[in-house]
C-alpha cells in the first residue's frame, strides 16, 4: 500500500527538483499522446522543444521567445506578489487591456508631436491604468470586505467591452478607412517601443521584466515588506501579531500587480502589437497565473516559467504547422505541464511510504 | 473469573523516528481508577487510541475479560464497552445538545426519547444539563458534561479520559470528580490521563508513570508523595523556581474601563476590564479557557485597537498603537498558539526571530533586513533556552510543542522587554523546561520587569504570581495578591462552578 507521510519540514531538493521532473514527465505522457495521434512522439517533442531556440528557424523563433515571455514574467511577477500574500488577483487580463488602453490613449493625444517625452509619459500611463483597474477590487475588498477573485475576474470582462468601444470609437484610427482600431504606434516613432537591438527581439518591456524579476527577488528576501508579505501567506494572525496592516498590503499586493500587469500592456501596444483593437489582448494575464504558480511564485522561477511557457507556445505553433498536430492537442499537452507541476509538488511536504496493508 | 477488565501486555508503537509506545504493559481492574501519568510527549495519547482503535499497535496484545481485544476502529472499541472523552472536544457550536449528541450515535432515537435519556443520565450523575441548549453557548465544562453524557449514555464498561480538568474551575473539578467516583462505585472502570499529581491522589486508586514511551513505574497515588511521583514521570530531581523578595516599582502599565466588542460569533467580548501591574510585579490571570484570554492579549500586544488612553504604558496612552510601535516602547507578547499566531509554521526560527524581534534587536535597517543577526539572536534564544533542534534554519513546524513554547518565550524575554504578555507560557511543554520557563519571568521581574502571565494552570500562578486575577466571561476580577489566597477563593474568582445551582437536584 502506498501512503504519504508528513514531512517534518518542506524538502529543499523537491522544492528544486520537480518543476524539472513534472517537464520529463509531461515530456513522456505528451510523447505517449503524441503517439496515439499517429505522430512519432520524438520528434513531435523535438519540434516543440527544440526547434525554437536551435533548430533550422531559431533565428526567427528566439526573438519571438523574448516577445512572448515578457509579458507573462512581467505580470506573473505582479501576480506571484499577491498570490504569496493570500490575495487572489484573477484580472490581470482586465489590467493589461486598461494599461494599453491608458497608455496608448496618452500617447495618441499628442498625436502626430515628436517628442522623446512622449514613450516615457505612456509608459507612466499605461502602469496608472493598470493599477487604477485593480485598484477596484482593492478598495472594495478593503472597504466593504467583497472578494477580490470575483471582482477582479468580472472586471476582464468590462475591460473587453471597454476595449470594444474605444476601439470602435474613441481610439479609432481616423484614416483606417473605418476600420476598427486605433493608428499603429509602430509607424510613429515617437511612440513606438522599437527592438532595442535589431533582430533580438529585445524591446523595453524585456528590460522591465528583468528588472521587475530583480525588484521582487530583493523585496521578498531583504525587505520587510517582501517579508511581511510572505509571511501573510504563511500564517496570516502570526503576521497580525508582527503588525502587519493587511489593508495597506491588500493594496500594494493588488496595486502592483494592476502596475505591472499594465506596463506589459502598454509595451504590448506599443510594440510587437502596435496598435489597440478588438482582438488585442491574447490571454497574457491568465496564462500569467499559471507562469506563476510554474514558477513556485519565486521570481527567478517565474523568469524560467515564462520562458518555458513561451517555448511551449511556439514550440506548439511550430508542431501544428509543421506536423499537422492539432491545437487542442498542443494545449492538453500544456495543461499536463501544470497538471504534473502541481502532483509533484505534493512531494515538496510529502514523501510517499511503502508499507504492507496492516492485518485487520 | 479473576481476568482484569483489560490488560495489556508488551504494547508497542513506533512512528518515523520515535517511538511512542516500547513493551508496556500494565492491568485494569474492573471499578477501578487507573491513572496514566506522564510528560507530554511520553506516548500516554498513543496507548489510549491504541486501546480506543484508533491506532493499530506494531506488536504485543490486549485482552478484555481475558479475550483477545483488537479493536480495528473506535466503533469496535465502543461496541465492547470502551469510551473516551477527548482533551480537545468534537462539537458543533451551532448545535443544540441533544442534536450533537445524536450525530455520534450508531442508531439515534426519537430526539425527545433521546433528550428525556440525556436528563436522566445527567441527573443520575449529577451532571446537570439541558439538552436544547446550543453548545456554543456552554462553558468549556459544560461542554465537557456533553461528551462525558454521550460515553455514558453508551452504558461504558471503561471511560477513557484524557486530562478532563485542564479546562475545568476547581469546583467544575469537585463535580466531575463525584460523578467519577459515583461510577466507579457502579463497577465501571476509569482510565485517567493527567499530569495534574494533586488530583491522582485524591481520586486514582492506582497509577501507571510512562517515560519516553516506557512504563517506567506503579504506584498507589494515595500513599506516594506528588514529588515522587513527578520525579518519576520526570527521572530526574526537579528543581523549583525560586523567587526572592522583590520591591515594585512604579505603575507600569494600566488598562481603565476597557471594553472590547466579541470578535466574532463565538469570540469574547472583553467587559470593564480594569488592571494595573507594577515594574517588578507578576500578575497572574486565572480563568476557564474561552473566557477572553486571546481577547486581552490581542489589545496588550497592539493586535486589536482601543481608545489612546484604555491602556497606558507608564502613564503615556499606548491604547491606538499597533503591535510594532509597542514593541518598541517595550510591551512585548507571546499568545497561547504557538503555530499559526506566535510562530509562522513553515518559516525557520530565524526567520520566526525576526516577527518580534525586527525593531527592538535592530534587525532591519530602513526596512531591508539584516538575516546574519537575525540568526544570530534565534542562536541566542535556541542556545540561552535549550530549544532542542538542529539549528536555526530548521522550520518552526519540525519542533515539538515545547521546544517550540521554550523559542517564543525566549524571543520574548531576551528582548528585555518593559512590559511581557505571556498567555500559557507553559502549555505542553515538560516539567523541567516549564520550571526554566517560570525561572526566566521570575528572573526578568527581579529585573524590573512587569509581567502579565495568563495561564489556566493554577498552580503556575501560585507558583509564580504576586497577585491574582482572574477572566470570567469577559470581566476580569480585581486582583488580589497571592499570599493567603485559597483555592476556593480563587474558584469564586474563576466564577464558581458553571451551572452549580442545578447540580444536586
Amino acid at each position: 500500500m502506498i501512503r504519504l507521510e508528513k514531512r517534518p519540514q518542506p524538502s529543499r531538493v523537491w522544492s528544486m527538483a520537480t518543476p524539472l521532473v513534472a517537464v520529463l514527465a509531461t515530456m513522456i505522457a505528451g510523447g505517449l499522446l503524441f503517439a496515439a495521434l499517429g505522430k512519432n512522439p520524438v520528434e513531435a517533442i523535438r519540434t516543440i522543444f527544440w526547434d525554437p531556440l536551435f533548430g533550422e528557424f531559431a533565428f526567427y523563433y528566439r526573438p519571438q521567445l523574448l516577445v512572448k515571455g515578457a509579458p507573462l514574467v512581467l505580470i506573473a511577477i505582479g501576480l506571484s506578489l499577491g498570490f504569496r500574500a493570500g490575495i487572489w488577483n484573477i484580472g490581470a487580463e482586465g489590467q493589461y487591456i486598461m494599461g494599453a488602453i491608458c497608455g496608448a490613449g496618452a500617447g495618441l493625444a499628442f498625436y502626430p508631436a515628436d517628442s522623446a517625452l512622449i514613450f516615457p509619459l505612456m509608459v507612466v500611463a499605461g502602469a496608472l491604468g493598470g493599477w487604477a483597474w485593480a485598484m477596484i477590487p482593492a478598495v472594495l475588498k478593503t472597504r466593504f470586505g467583497t472578494n477580490e477573485i470575483l471582482v477582479s475576474l468580472m472586471l476582464v470582462y468590462v475591460a473587453e467591452q471597454f476595449l470594444a468601444s474605444v476601439s470602435l470609437g474613441l481610439l479609432k484610427n481616423p484614416e483606417g478607412f473605418g476600420f476598427p482600431g486605433s493608428r499603429n504606434l509602430q509607424s510613429w516613432d515617437a511612440a513606438h517601443n522599437a527592438e532595442l537591438i535589431t533582430g533580438t527581439g529585445m524591446h523595453w518591456g524585456v528590460v522591465a521584466a528583468l528588472i521587475a524579476v530583480i525588484f521582487a527577488y530583493v523585496l521578498l528576501n531583504r525587505h520587510m515588506l517582501g517579508y511581511h508579505i510572505r509571511l501573510s501567506g504563511e500564517a496570516p494572525r502570526a503576521a497580525r501579531f508582527a503588525g502587519v496592516n493587511p489593508t495597506r498590503l491588500v493594496l500594494f499586493c493588488l496595486g502592483t500587480s494592476g502596475a505591472l500587469a499594465g506596463l506589459a500592456g502598454l509595451f504590448e501596444v506599443s510594440g510587437p502589437s502596435g496598435q489597440i483593437s478588438i482582438d488585442f489582448n491574447v490571454g497574457y494575464g491568465f496564462t500569467a497565473i499559471i507562469v506563476a504558480f510554474l514558477g513556485r511564485l519565486h521570481p527567478v522561477g517565474i523568469l524560467l516559467a515564462g520562458g518555458l511557457m513561451a517555448l511551449t507556445y511556439i514550440g506548439g505553433d511550430i508542431a501544428q504547422s509543421n506536423m499537422g498536430l492539432p491545437s487542442a492537442a498542443i494545449q492538453v499537452f500544456q495543461g499536463m505541464l501544470l497538471f504534473f507541476l502541481l502532483a509533484l509538488d505534493l512531494l515538496t511536504n510529502f514523501r510517499i511510504a511503502l508499507s504492507k496493508p496492516e492485518v485487520v | 473469573m479473576t481476568h482484569p477488565l483489560l490488560s495489556l501486555q508488551g504494547l508497542t508503537k513506533a512512528y518515523p523516528g520515535v517511538v511512542a509506545n516500547d513493551q508496556v504493559s500494565f492491568d485494569i481492574g474492573a471499578g477501578e481508577v487507573h491513572a496514566l501519568l506522564g510528560e507530554n510527549g511520553a506516548g500516554k495519547s498513543t496507548l489510549v487510541k491504541m486501546i480506543y482503535g484508533l491506532v493499530k499497535p506494531d506488536s504485543g496484545t490486549m485482552l478484555l475479560r481475558g479475550e483477545p481485544y483488537t479493536p480495528s476502529e473506535p466503533r469496535q472499541a465502543r461496541a465492547d464497552g470502551i469510551a473516551m472523552v477527548f482533551q480537545h472536544f468534537s462539537l458543533f457550536d451551532a448545535l443544540n445538545v441533544a442534536e450533537n449528541i445524536a450525530l455520534g450515535m450508531e442508531n439515534p432515537p426519537a430526539m425527545r426519547d433521546l433528550a428525556s435519556r440525556i436528563r436522566e443520565v445527567s441527573e443520575t450523575y449529577g451532571l446537570p444539563l439541558d439538552p436544547y441548549r446550543t453548545v456554543g453557548d456552554l462553558s468549556a465544562g459544560e461542554r465537557q458534561r456533553v461528551e462525558i453524557i454521550r460515553c455514558l449514555l453508551q452504558d461504558p464498561k471503561l471511560l477513557i479520559m484524557d486530562e478532563p480538568t485542564s479546562v475545568l474551575t476547581p469546583q467544575e473539578v469537585d463535580i466531575l470528580f463525584q460523578t467519577l467516583q459515583k461510577l466507579r462505585s457502579e463497577g465501571t472502570s476509569i482510565l485517567y490521563i493527567s499530569h495534574k499529581l494533586e488530583e491522582i491522589r485524591t481520586l486514582c486508586d492506582h497509577a501507571t508513570i510512562l517515560r519516553l514511551g516506557k512504563n517506567v513505574g506503579e504506584c498507589v497515588p494515595a500513599e506516594t508523595s506528588a514529588r515522587d511521583m513527578a520525579e518519576m514521570m520526570v527521572g530526574t530531581a526537579l528543581q523549583t523556581p525560586e523567587r526572592s523578595g522583590r520591591a515594585f516599582g512604579d505603575v507600569a502599565l494600566d488598562i481603565t474601563g476597557l471594553s472590547v466588542p466579541a470578535p466574532s460569533a463565538f469570540g469574547t467580548a472583553l467587559k470593564n476590564v480594569h488592571l494595573t501591574v507594577r515594574k517588578g510585579e507578576i500578575l497572574g490571570i486565572g480563568g476557564v479557557a474561552g473566557n477572553g484570554q486571546d481577547e486581552l492579549l490581542g489589545v496588550l500586544s497592539g493586535e486589536t485597537l482601543t481608545t489612546d488612553d484604555a491602556v497606558k504604558l507608564e502613564g503615556a496612552p499606548v491604547g491606538h498603537l499597533g503591535p510594532v510601535a509597542r514593541r518598541r516602547l517595550g510591551i512585548l507578547a507571546a499568545p497561547e498558539e504557538r503555530l499559526g499566531h506566535a510562530a509562522a509554521p513553515d518559516m525557520s526560527l530565524t526567520e520566526n526571530a525576526m516577527l518580534t524581534a525586527a525593531t527592538r534587536e535592530g534587525l532591519a535597517s530602513r526596512g531591508f533586513l539584516k538575516w546574519g543577526l537575525a540568526q544570530e539572536f534565534a542562536e541566542k534564544v535556541i542556545e540561552r533556552f535549550d530549544v532542542r533542534t538542529p539549528g536555526p534554519q530548521n522550520a518552526a513546524r519540525s519542533l515539538s510543542g515545547g521546544n517550540l513554547q521554550k523559542f517564543v518565550i525566549g524571543r520574548e524575554v531576551l528582548q528585555s522587554p518593559e512590559v511581557l504578555v505571556v498567555n500559557q507560557p507553559t502549555w505542553g511543554v515538560d516539567a523541567a523546561a516549564a520550571a526554566a520557563i517560570r525561572q526566566s519571568l521570575l528572573d526578568l521581574a527581579a529585573g524590573g520587569t512587569a509581567v502579565i502571565c495568563i495561564s489556566q494552570d493554577l498552580d503556575e500562578l501560585m507558583e509564580i504570581a504576586d497577585s491574582f486575577a482572574a477572566l470570567n466571561e469577559g470581566r476580569l476580577s480585581a486582583p488580589r495578591p497571592t499570599t493567603g489566597l485559597s483555592v476556593d477563593e480563587i474558584g469564586l474568582m474563576m466564577g464558581g462552578a458553571h451551572g452549580m445551582e442545578v447540580a444536586h437536584v
